[in-house]
């Protein structure tokens, strides 16, 4: 396996007064592919701005390979770290292909041109997201599912040994949906991705990681992490966890009704 | 990475064809470049025939050819109009030129850089801060910087209204077009208004009224020897801007993105501010703030060439320089013997073009749900 250990120690995160994560650890040996899960505003997506650089910690440290994250210039990191993030870019009349051509800018020095090998990467960064009929498109003009793809084309063609993703697979259809995600398991290199479908988190990742208010309360595999008991507590919700005979993995099934566990007593 | 080895008929057409779109649209800025760098030239021999004067097309690039010393043609002309096309309309042609080919790749950097499409140096007030800058050496008599003290005053003008009008547009790492468009409005008004007080108040009537008409943005007026450091601003915008285009490009994925392709996007930001104020106020200073060039250009460029800064820049170089020996020509022609400023004819354009981009966009930015 390869890919680049990502090792985020006791991190604290703040905006203002407010901590947005506290004292999380998190490890992902070099080329596993680590789930974070939990419910909205647990902190997730502010977890990984500390990853590729955007939300510095208040305290902590995140470790790419042993170095500092935050101690390497810019450039260096995203020659390692690539991430797919939440937020939109302007009106831009761009291409689809140069909107991924982006991702080899790390790569460039100031007056490199586009080379043969860019534009094959660019090609297979398209056609692994299903995206190489859209290359002459204008950007701009996509719907929500096929942006998502090129975006996540943009962070393959920067051929990083650490990916990051903050809900990848939002707006797609369940076929794009399962197909990203084992694109993502092909990869040489080490995965972090922020999902919200419990069953796909399952399926896809080799171990997840539970936030809730900030904090892990849960980490490993699938089977040990997603029960009854910690869905009932993390998310408030009553559920049932199988085994599926087809695929192996834990199979979450939600019920109706309130969870027995943490039932906030009726006044 | 390596990339998958199946490689089906179907897919290997695609492939070939994907490779002859990269190679068309490279023929196609190619042909564009080409295209306008003759239109350049033909525009700026109309500019040195046209006039109160007429003088042949024929006879000015005989005059020219001739005074860089490869004419073979025997001098038919007479002294008078050598000294026309070459002390005072050549200078006035190249000015405008550098000044059109500055505020378009100025302004075009401006809108990635602010991530806003109706940035421009004149709307955001940074043109008013470089006349107020200049404005104030000249009423003041201050000579601190012997010949420079004017562009560095302007320079220094510009850099503290671009400051301003992006600090209190930004709210939240975002820039709304109403904020930016309305601060940039305000800031101007108010440094327009210290500007004209200064005018009025000072004792100097008759430098005043010369000034008064330079704010107004006019070519007239120059010389050979203050067209150097336009010209100097000028190259060393467009070459630093050049090396930096794919950082430009990235900017429009958005701060967060460009952060994560290994852009330092808060320093890139700071270092291109001082650049683009620097050719700012340098060129306010040899010409008076010419609005819109900077907004309509980029955007008619963009139609063409598509949204790679690598492309746009260039192009709206040149398509800059067109334009303003153009609008330069209308400025002599119109009213004659009367000469307009041009700014007054940009402005003519240029508010009509603004109030159909700002339409655009609020219905694209309807269609995207109010993104």
């Amino acid at each position: 396996m390869t890919g680049t250990e990502l090792v985020i120690d006791s991190v604290t995160l703040t905006a203002g007064a407010h901590r947005l994560v506290e004292d999380v650890s998190l490890a992902a040996r070099p080329g596993e592919v680590v789930g974070l899960v939990g419910p909205n505003g647990s902190g997730k997506s502010s977890l990984l701005r500390a990853v590729y650089r955007v939300l510095r910690p208040a305290s902590g440290r995140v470790g790419v390979d042993g170095a500092d994250a935050w101690s390497l210039p810019v450039r260096q990191l995203a020659r390692t770290v690539a991430a797919v993030v939440q937020e939109s870019g302007t009106e831009s009349d761009l291409s689809v292909r140069e909107v991924v051509a982006m991702g080899r800018t790390p790569h460039k020095r100031l007056l490199d041109g586009d080379t043969p090998q860019d534009a094959g990467l660019i090609r297979w960064a398209l056609a692994a997201v299903d995206a190489t009929a859209l290359a002459d498109r204008p950007f701009d003009r996509l719907s929500g599912g096929e942006r998502r793809r090129v975006l996540i084309a943009r962070a393959l063609a920067q051929q990083p040994s650490l990916l990051v993703l903050d809900e990848p697979t939002n707006h797609l259809d369940i076929r794009h949906q399962l197909e990203v995600l084992a694109t993502l398991r092909r990869l040489p290199a080490t995965v972090l991705v922020a999902l919200h479908d419990l069953n796909l988190a399952a399926y896809y990742c080799d171990r997840l990681y539970v936030l809730c208010d900030g904090k892990v309360v849960a980490s490993g595999p699938p089977a040990d992490v997603l029960t009854p008991r910690l869905l009932a507590e993390v998310y408030g919700v009553r559920s049932e966890v199988t085994v599926h005979p087809r695929t192996g993995a834990p199979q979450v099934t939600f019920l109706p009704g309130e969870p027995s566990a943490a039932a906030p007593a009726v006044p | 990475m390596t990339a998958p080895v199946t490689d089906t008929g179907a897919e290997r057409s695609v492939r070939q064809r994907q490779r002859g779109d990269e190679q068309a649209g490279r023929a196609r800025l190619a042909v564009t470049l080409a295209v306008l760098a003759v239109v350049l030239v033909v525009s700026a021999i109309a500019g040195l025939a046209i006039g109160s004067v007429r003088v042949p097309p024929g006879q000015v690039w005989g005059i020219v050819t001739h005074a860089v010393g490869a004419g073979w043609a025997e001098p038919d002309w007479s002294a008078a109009r050598e000294t026309i096309v070459l002390d005072v309309r050549a200078p006035r042609v190249l000015l405008g030129a550098v000044a059109g080919a500055g505020l378009a790749v100025v302004g075009t950097a401006m809108q990635a850089l602010i991530r806003n499409p109706l940035a421009e140096p004149y709307l955001l007030g940074v043109s008013s801060g470089a006349s107020l800058g200049a404005v104030v050496v000249i009423v003041f008599g201050v000579t601190l910087l012997g010949p420079v003290s004017l562009p560095a005053a302007a320079f220094a003008g510009a850099l503290g209204a671009l400051l301003l009008v992006y600090a209190t547009a930004r709210t939240g790492g975002r820039i709304s077009s109403a904020r930016l468009v309305l601060s940039g409005v305000a800031i101007a008004a108010v440094l327009t208004a210290v500007l004209d007080l200064l005018l009025l108040t000072t004792d100097r009537g008759n430098e005043a009224r010369a000034v008064l008409a330079w704010t107004l943005g006019g070519l007239g007026g120059v010389h050979w020897d203050t067209l150097w450091l336009p010209g100097a601003a000028l190259l060393l915008g467009i070459g630093v801007l050049m090396v930096q285009a794919r950082n430009l490009n990235l900017l429009l994925a958005g701060e967060e993105a460009a952060t994560t392709m290994g852009l330092d996007v808060a320093r890139f930001r700071a270092r291109m501010f001082v650049l683009l104020s620097l050719v700012t106020g340098i060129l306010v200073a040899a010409c008076g703030p010419i609005g819109f060039v900077g907004l309509m250009l980029p955007h008619i460029v963009r139609l063409v060439v598509g949204g790679d800064h690598r492309r746009v820049l260039p192009t709206a170089a040149l398509g800059g320089a067109v334009f303003l020996i153009w609008a330069d020509i209308a400025a002599r022609v119109v009213a004659a013997p009367l000469e307009i400023p041009v700014g007054v004819l940009t402005a003519l354009c240029g508010g009509p073009f603004f109030l159909w981009l700002m339409r655009r966009d609020a219905r694209r930015s309807a269609d995207r749900g109010g993104a």
